[in-house]
């Protein structure tokens, strides 16, 4: 059985305790990087993590986009989308096709 | 493009044809692969960008209805309330097979014995702001699950993709035009030792051929000689 959960601040990320998410709160991207690394081999298949903490940590994040497990996946903070989560998208697109043919350079 | 450095034999002509109609084939193959996920990772782009937006607008919501709880109710109780939930989540994970990539698919079920009732802490002491929040939170959570799957597979296509576009261009642009050079060149090397034999021999043969004739004539000499003497 897989677990399931997010890496953020405090008051972004409290409320998903409520529906069983398993919640780490981080504030520094040193911090963030350890858990997503702790949490990756405790057999964790969702990491949620925010926005502005993915931004810093994106070297790590980019370690598991290859592999099936964990899906480490962006949503927005408290601050609201920062655009970086949709960001990533065009990344993959442009990746994949060679250019953003989507949307239009992640903006 | 250069050509292999390979020695121009007959038998290396017939491996490098065989290799030749191999990377052809395979370049057809790959191609049709490639269009293929191509056209599938479009679509699930598509989708994908689109309930990203559907997920970050929605989560706002709820960021609201928390910030409105907390505004009401103190952060002790608030923490209080929410440190041991009553719904844990049970997260099973399948593979699907899209283009011979793997991709997880994620069946998610419940531990809460009513959907309906997840609130882990009493009526006194905390106030609806809160329970709403809390049933906000759950209404979206099977959205959120469906992005991470979306977006796993989105990335894992890309990858896939990613490789496959090159291998058509290596293919494409490398190994068959360099296999096509190398052949052309042991085809004409072939060639011209066919030629160059080919000449040694009628050489050879017009020598013996003189050495005969001049047999022949002193032969004839000598008869002729001979025949003088007598008469």
């Amino acid at each position: 059985m897989y677990k399931i959960g997010i890496i953020g601040d405090r008051e972004s990320v409290s409320g998903f305790k409520a529906v069983g998410i398993d919640v780490f709160t981080c504030d520094s991207g040193e911090a963030a990087s350890k858990a997503l690394r702790d949490m990756a081999d405790d057999g964790y298949a969702i990491i949620y993590i925010t926005e502005d903490l993915s931004e810093k940590i994106e070297d790590d994040i980019d370690k598991y986009k290859d592999v099936m497990l964990p899906a480490v996946i962006p949503i927005p903070g408290k601050g609201g989308p920062s655009g970086n989560g949709l960001r990533n998208v065009s990344k993959a697109v442009e990746r994949a096709v060679g250019s953003d043919i989507l949307f239009g350079g992640g903006k | 493009m250069e050509r292999m450095n390979v020695n121009p034999t007959r038998m290396m002509l017939t491996s490098l044809k065989g290799k030749l109609k191999t990377a052809t084939r395979g370049h057809k193959l790959m191609k049709d692969k490639r269009d293929q996920l191509m056209k599938e990772f479009l679509d699930l782009a598509r989708e994908n960008g689109r309930l990203r937006k559907e997920v970050e607008e929605k989560l706002q919501g709820v960021y609201d209805s928390f910030r409105l709880a907390s505004a009401v109710m103190s952060r002790e109780v608030m923490n209080e309330s929410l440190m041991y939930p009553k719904q844990g989540v049970e997260l099973s994970v399948r593979t699907k097979n899209i283009m011979s990539v793997d991709v997880p698919e994620f069946d998610f079920k419940t531990t809460a014995k009513d959907p309906s009732d997840i609130y882990a802490y009493g009526m006194a002491g905390t106030s609806g702001e809160l329970d709403k929040a809390i049933s906000d939170m759950s209404e979206i959570f099977p959205l959120l699950l469906e992005l991470a799957a979306k977006e796993k597979e989105t990335q894992l296509l890309a990858a896939e993709l990613e490789k496959t576009r090159r291998r058509v261009n290596a293919l494409e642009y490398v190994m068959i035009p360099r296999l096509e050079v190398t052949i052309k060149y042991i085809q004409m090397k072939l060639d011209e030792n066919e030629r160059g034999n080919q000449t040694r021999l009628m050489k050879v043969k017009d020598m013996m051929l003189e050495e005969a004739i001049e047999k022949k004539i002193a032969e004839d000499e000598a008869a002729i000689r001979e025949y003088n003497k007598v008469s």
